[in-house]
C-alpha cells in the first residue's frame, strides 16, 4: 500500500514538475502585458506617510502613488487605471520579481548590490533622502559632532543602525542606540525624553517634528549622515517599459524647469520652446519611440501636475509633514533635481 | 408526631432569610480580615482604573473639530479621529461609493450566522441558505454582474476580509481537518503517515511563514505571466493552517471516544463511515466543543497577519488610518481602543455561544 502509494506520488511530482518547465516563457513586453490587462499593477508601501497612505476615503494619496498615477497617465491618458497593491519591506522584490507588479515605487534606496543583485533596475532618483538626527532644543546640540554619550531613539531596520555605526565610529562618538519596535512608542520615547536624539530618514524625522504639541522644542540638525536616493523600480531585461518609468519621472521634473503645471499645459503646446513643444507632442514623434501616445507627458503633467505639485500636495510645507524641498530642488535653484534634455 | 416530621421534612425547603444569602454570597470577599483587605484594594484598584477612563474617554476627551482640535489636548480622547475614519477602518479600499456593498454583505452574513446559531433551525436547509448567503456576499462584493461595477479583490480590506479570511479558512478546513484527525487515527500506514508528515509539518512552522511562502515563494514557482490572485493564496494557506490545528483539536476528541462504541458499531454491521458518522464523531465533535471555539477565536485574531503579505484586514486598516498625515502622532489609543471593542464583542459572542452550546448538551438535548 504504502509503496504504491510513494511511487504515485512521486510520479506526480514529476510530471506536474514536467508541466511547469515546460510552460512557455511568454516574451509578452510589460507595457504590452499593461496594455492587454487594460491598467497599470503598482506596488505601494502599505501606509507610510506622506508617500503612500488612504485618505479619509479610502483614497490612495502619496508621492509614491502619484508616480504611478504619472506613468498610468502617460500609457492610458488616465490617471486613474492603476491597482495599487500594498507591499511590505520584506516582500517587495520577489513580487516586482515574479511579475505581480509592473512597478515598485515604494520609498526604495538606490544601492549597488540591490541593483547588481536582484535582477532590477531603478529609475531616476525621485526623492533624495537621508538619515536625519533630531534633538530636544533645550540641550543645545547645533551639530552631530556634539553628540558624546547621547541615547538616540530609532526604529529596527539594519541600514538605520548601520548608518549610525558607520557615521560615528570614525569619529569616535560614543552613543547609546534605543531600538523600538512601534513608530508610535519610538515617537512617544523621544518626546517623554527617554532619548535625546531620534533618527530616521530626514521625511520621517520632519513628520515626527510636525505631529510634536510644540515643534520649535526640537531642532534637526543640519547633518544628514547616509545618501538614500529613493527611486521607482522596474524588472531588469525589458529596455522599453524602464524608459517609459524613467521618462515619465524626467518629464515631470522637465515640466517644474519650464513652468508647465497641470493647469496650464494645454496652453503650453502653443509654447514657441522647441524642447516643450517636443516633450507635449506638438512636434516630433516622441511618444511613438516610447510605444505610447505622443501626448504621454502631456497627459501625465495633466494627470498629476510637475514635481513641485506633486510635492506641495504630499510632502510640503502646507502638509503635516511640512518638509522643505532641501537637495530636492531644481538644478537651477542649487537642488540636485537634473533631468537629461528632450531631444 | 407526624406533623412534627412533616415539617422537619419541610423546613429545608423554606427559603433562607436573605441576610443569610448575602452572607454566604459575601464570605469568600469579607469572610476573613485578609479577603475583606484584599477586596478593599481590588475595588478601589478599580474605581481608581474605571474613573481614569471615564475622565479620558468622556470628561476630557475632544468630541468635536478636526486633527487641529485634538492636537495638544490634555490627556482626553479625541473621538473626531473614529468618525472621520470610521468608514474606512471597517471598508478599507473599498470603493468609497460602493460601501453600501460590503455592510450588505456582512448583515447577510450576521443573518446567516444568527439563523445558524438557533438550535431550532438546524436541519439540512441550512446547507441551502450557506449556500445563498455565499453566494450573495459574493456577488455583492466582487461585482461584474447585475450593474455592479467589478471590484478586484486587491481593494478589498477592513472588517468585510477580516470575517471573510476567518470564516472560509474554518469552514473549510473543518472537514479537511476531520479528514486529517480521522486519517491520522487509521491503521493504514500510508495514509497515516501522510497525515501525521502534514500535520506536524504545518503546526511546525508559524502561519505568517505559510502566509509568506504561499505569496512569495509561489509565484516564483509558476510559469511566466501566470499569477494567482493574492487573496486566494492567502486564504489557501490559512486553510491549511486552520486543518492542521482542528486536526489535533478532534482527534482528542475521538481518542476520548471507549472503544467500545467503536466495537458496538462494528457489531451493529455498520461499515466504517457509517460508525463514525452515527456513532463516533457526534460523541467525539460535542467533547471538543471549548477546545475548538478556542481555536476558531484564535484564528478570527490571527487573520491580522495577512498586513505581512500585503491585504488589510480590520486590525490592519485601523494602523492605516492612523499613518494619515494629518493624523499621525494625534489619535493613537482611539484607534486601539476601537479595535480592541470590535475584537471583544465577536470574541466574546463565540464564547459565550460555545457555553450555551456545553450548557445544553449537559442538559441532554442532543
Amino acid at each position: 500500500m504504502s509503496r504504491s502509494l510513494t511511487r504515485w506520488l512521486a510520479t506526480g511530482l514529476v510530471l506536474g514538475l514536467a508541466a511547469f518547465t515546460a510552460a512557455p516563457a511568454s516574451a509578452q513586453s510589460t507595457l504590452d502585458a499593461v496594455k492587454k490587462r487594460g491598467k497599470l499593477l503598482c506596488g505601494v508601501s502599505p501606509s507610510s506617510a506622506g508617500f503612500a497612505f488612504a485618505d479619509d476615503k479610502g483614497v490612495r494619496r502619496g508621492f509614491d502613488v502619484d508616480i504611478c498615477r504619472a506613468v498610468s497617465a502617460a500609457v492610458f491618458g488616465d490617471p486613474g487605471k492603476v491597482d495599487f497593491i500594498p507591499l511590505n519591506t520584506n516582500v517587495r522584490f520577489q513580487a516586482l520579481q515574479s511579475g505581480e507588479v509592473d512597478i515598485l515605487s515604494r520609498q526604495t534606496t538606490v544601492t549597488f548590490t540591490r541593483d547588481t543583485t536582484l535582477g532590477l533596475d531603478f529609475g531616476p532618483t525621485v526623492v533624495y533622502d537621508g538619515q536625519g538626527l533630531m534633538v530636544h532644543k533645550k540641550l543645545g546640540v547645533t551639530s552631530a559632532a556634539e553628540l558624546k554619550g547621547a541615547a538616540i531613539c530609532l526604529l529596527p531596520g539594519t541600514t538605520t543602525l548601520q548608518n549610525l555605526a558607520d557615521y560615528f565610529r570614525p569619529k569616535n562618538i560614543q552613543y547609546e542606540a534605543v531600538v523600538f519596535e512601534s513608530t508610535d512608542e519610538w515617537r512617544n520615547a523621544f518626546f517623554s525624553g527617554r532619548c535625546d536624539v531620534i533618527t530616521s530618514d530626514r521625511s520621517d524625522v520632519a513628520s515626527v517634528r510636525a505631529v510634536a504639541n510644540n515643534p520649535n522644542d526640537f531642532v534637526i540638525l543640519p547633518e544628514t549622515i547616509s545618501k538614500e536616493p529613493l527611486a521607482p523600480v522596474v524588472r531588469q531585461g525589458d529596455a522599453n517599459w524602464r524608459d517609459i518609468v524613467s521618462w515619465t519621472v524626467n518629464a515631470l521634473i522637465a515640466a517644474e524647469e519650464k513652468g508647465i503645471n497641470s493647469d496650464n499645459v494645454e496652453q503650453q503646446t502653443k509654447s514657441q520652446d522647441p524642447e516643450v513643444q517636443r516633450m507635449l507632442g506638438v512636434t516630433g514623434d516622441f511618444g511613438k519611440a516610447l510605444g505610447l501616445d505622443n501626448k504621454w507627458a502631456l497627459n501625465a503633467i495633466k494627470g498629476v501636475g510637475n514635481y513641485a505639485e506633486m510635492w506641495e500636495r504630499n510632502l510640503g510645507e502646507k502638509t503635516a509633514l511640512g518638509m522643505t524641498r532641501g537637495p530636492n530642488k531644481l538644478w537651477t535653484e542649487g537642488g540636485l533635481l537634473y533631468t537629461p534634455p528632450f531631444r | 408526631m407526624t406533623t412534627t416530621a412533616l415539617q422537619a421534612a419541610q423546613a429545608p425547603l423554606r427559603r433562607p432569610r436573605p441576610s443569610a444569602t448575602w452572607r454566604r454570597r459575601l464570605g469568600p470577599f469579607i469572610g476573613t480580615p485578609v479577603n475583606a483587605v484584599i477586596t478593599a484594594v481590588c475595588l478601589a484598584l478599580l474605581l481608581w482604573a474605571l474613573s481614569a477612563a471615564y475622565r479620558w474617554g468622556v470628561t476630557n476627551a475632544i468630541t468635536e473639530g478636526g486633527p487641529q482640535a485634538c492636537k495638544g489636548r490634555a490627556g482626553g480622547a479625541c473621538w473626531p479621529f473614529l468618525a472621520t475614519k470610521l468608514r474606512f477602518m471597517v471598508f478599507g479600499y473599498f470603493p468609497y461609493d460602493q460601501h453600501w456593498r460590503p455592510l450588505a454583505a456582512l448583515l447577510v452574513f450576521f443573518s446567516a450566522c444568527g439563523v445558524t446559531m438557533m438550535p431550532r433551525f438546524w436541519s439540512r436547509r441550512l446547507v441551502g441558505l450557506w449556500a445563498g448567503a455565499v453566494a450573495v456576499i459574493g456577488v455583492l462584493l466582487y461585482g461584474g454582474v447585475l450593474g455592479l461595477p467589478r471590484v478586484e479583490t486587491t481593494k478589498w480590506g477592513g472588517l468585510p476580509l477580516s470575517f471573510m479570511l476567518a470564516f472560509v479558512g474554518l469552514s473549510l478546513g473543518f472537514p479537511l481537518g476531520l479528514l486529517l484527525a480521522l486519517a491520522r487515527m487509521s491503521k493504514m500506514p500510508a495514509i497515516r503517515v501522510l497525515s501525521i508528515v502534514f500535520i506536524e509539518v504545518i503546526r511546525g512552522v508559524p502561519l505568517i511563514s505559510i502566509l509568506f511562502m504561499a505569496t512569495v515563494m509561489l509565484p516564483l514557482f509558476m510559469p511566466e505571466g501566470v499569477t494567482i490572485d493574492k487573496l486566494l493564496r492567502a486564504q489557501v494557506a490559512i486553510i491549511i493552517f486552520a486543518a492542521a490545528y482542528i486536526a489535533e483539536t478532534v482527534r482528542g476528541g475521538l481518542q476520548a471516544i471507549p472503544r467500545g462504541q467503536f466495537e458496538a458499531a462494528g457489531a451493529l454491521g455498520l461499515h466504517y463511515w457509517q460508525s463514525m458518522r452515527l456513532i463516533v464523531l457526534p460523541q467525539a465533535l460535542k467533547i471538543v466543543i471549548p477546545p475548538l471555539v478556542n481555536t476558531f477565536i484564535g484564528f478570527f485574531q490571527d487573520t491580522t497577519l495577512v498586513i505581512i503579505v500585503g491585504l488589510l484586514d480590520f486590525l490592519d486598516t485601523v494602523r492605516s488610518a492612523l499613518r494619515d498625515p494629518d493624523w499621525q502622532g494625534i489619535a493613537v489609543i482611539e484607534g486601539y481602543v476601537f479595535a480592541a471593542a470590535v475584537y471583544f464583542v465577536f470574541s466574546y459572542g463565540m464564547g459565550a455561544y460555545s457555553r450555551f452550546l456545553e450548557r445544553r448538551r449537559r442538559m441532554g438535548y442532543d
